[in-house]
């Protein structure tokens, strides 16, 4: 039974995670692309981690994998966070479809 | 003092969740290594120890992680629809929205949490004046006080009854 | 427009067929385990691998160098999967701790990568 739901979670996280690299091939500029994969990876991986904790139970495996989740949860949007900064730092436009820019108008 | 105390605490749980099945051979070797960390480290990640003293926190933050599953869970469909849909139904944009957090630890779960929520994504914090700059997938108002009411009210309640006074 | 929408149909069919393909063929099984889910597992590690394609065809194409830096961040990111899926189909709990230890020096490796793109020396 307990290991049903863990296929379920892990298949959940796949699902996900293929969405979030289709994303990553569909969306037009890199803030879009980055909102698609930071959300969907994020969560897919988590999901697939807390799958495998169902799996396994109270093993050092499964609370290796509910530290690892903590963990990826903590720094992904850091990161997501960081990239995005510098991505508009570095002078890449916004789509050309965009509505508004206050960033950039704040001169920054 | 206390602040070296809770750095030796978290340290050596996660020492021992890193380390399970827990033996004592390995605890000893944890009480050392936590110990040293805490000693050199000193008062650099905890600094504000008297938040750690009041259990309301506690509670709201256990009322803070369903909310926040549930608007990642959102967040997750969203995007989902998004980007199966064959035209791309994106409105995208970077908006400025207003806070009234100030600390540091506050300021990095909310941005953390509009991050993971639907549709946004922080791209810069002004910490003096206290404005957010999100991109926003679908922009549904420029202002700043509509911005505000839709982005960052959800968690700012309450994170400011977390780490705030 | 309308060509767009013939792209998205040939897009879209060639998915379908390439995770059609992943679960429904019947990979020989040749991992030592006694699980009952090991197909399961196996038609997982297949879907990733397609996912990491995906984040390739990004890293070739990608128009600008933060493109490639936010594909490398997501390629962490999916090889700690990677790391659990195989780590539950042969049993060995030591693939956890590589999760572990690459979602750390992947974390720290994409901030040098936005501090790199920001234009920033390293110790600022």
């Amino acid at each position: 039974m307990i290991n049903t739901i863990g296929l379920v979670f892990i298949s959940i996280g796949l699902f996900f995670d293929f969405i979030g690299c289709l994303g990553l091939v569909r969306l037009p500029d890199v803030y879009n692309r980055l909102q698609a994969s930071t959300k969907c990876i994020t969560l897919g991986t988590c999901s697939i981690l807390f799958g495998a904790f169902l799996i396994q139970g109270v093993t050092a495996f499964g609370i290796k994998a509910l530290l690892c989740m903590m963990f990826l949860l903590l720094t992904s949007p850091v990161s997501a966070h960081a990239l995005a900064r510098g991505a508009h730092k570095s002078g890449v436009k916004l789509w050309e479809r965009s509505v508004v820019d206050k960033y950039g108008e704040d001169g920054n | 003092m206390a602040s070296r105390i809770i750095l030796f605490i978290l340290g050596f749980i996660a020492w021992a969740l890193l380390n399970w099945v827990p033996d004592w051979q390995h605890m000893v070797i944890g009480i050392f290594v936590s110990a040293f960390v805490a000693y050199m480290t000193g008062d650099f990640f905890v600094k504000r120890t008297h938040l750690l003293t009041h259990p309301r926190r506690y509670l709201w933050f256990l009322y803070y992680v369903p909310v926040f599953i549930w608007e990642c869970l959102k967040a997750n469909i969203d995007v989902a629809y998004r980007v199966i849909h064959p035209d791309l139904p994106i409105h995208p944009g970077i908006v400025k929205v207003k806070t009234s957090l100030r600390s540091d630890v506050a300021l990095t779960f909310l941005s953390n949490s509009i991050t993971l929520t639907p549709g946004t994504l922080t791209v810069d914090v002004d910490k003096e004046k206290g404005f957010l700059y999100v991109h926003w997938i679908e922009v549904r108002h420029k202002d700043v006080e509509k911005a505000t009411k839709i982005v960052v009210e959800r968690f700012e309640n309450i994170l400011k009854r977390i780490f705030e006074e | 427009m309308r060509k767009k929408r013939t792209g998205y149909i040939i897009g879209a069919l060639f998915m379908l067929a390439i995770l059609a393909i992943i679960l429904f063929y019947p990979f020989p099984i040749l991992l030592y385990q006694n699980l009952p889910y090991l197909g399961f597992l196996k038609r997982a590690f297949f879907i990733l691998l397609f996912s990491c394609v995906l984040c390739l065809y990004r890293i070739a194409r990608g128009p600008t160098a933060a493109d490639r830096a936010v594909t490398l961040d997501m390629l962490g990111v999916l090889i700690v999967g990677f790391c659990v899926i195989t780590g539950i189909s042969t049993g060995r709990s030591w693939y956890i701790d590589i999760a572990i230890a690459w979602a750390l020096q992947s974390f720290i490796a994409t901030l040098t990568l936005a501090k790199f793109l920001e234009g920033k020396s390293l110790d600022d």
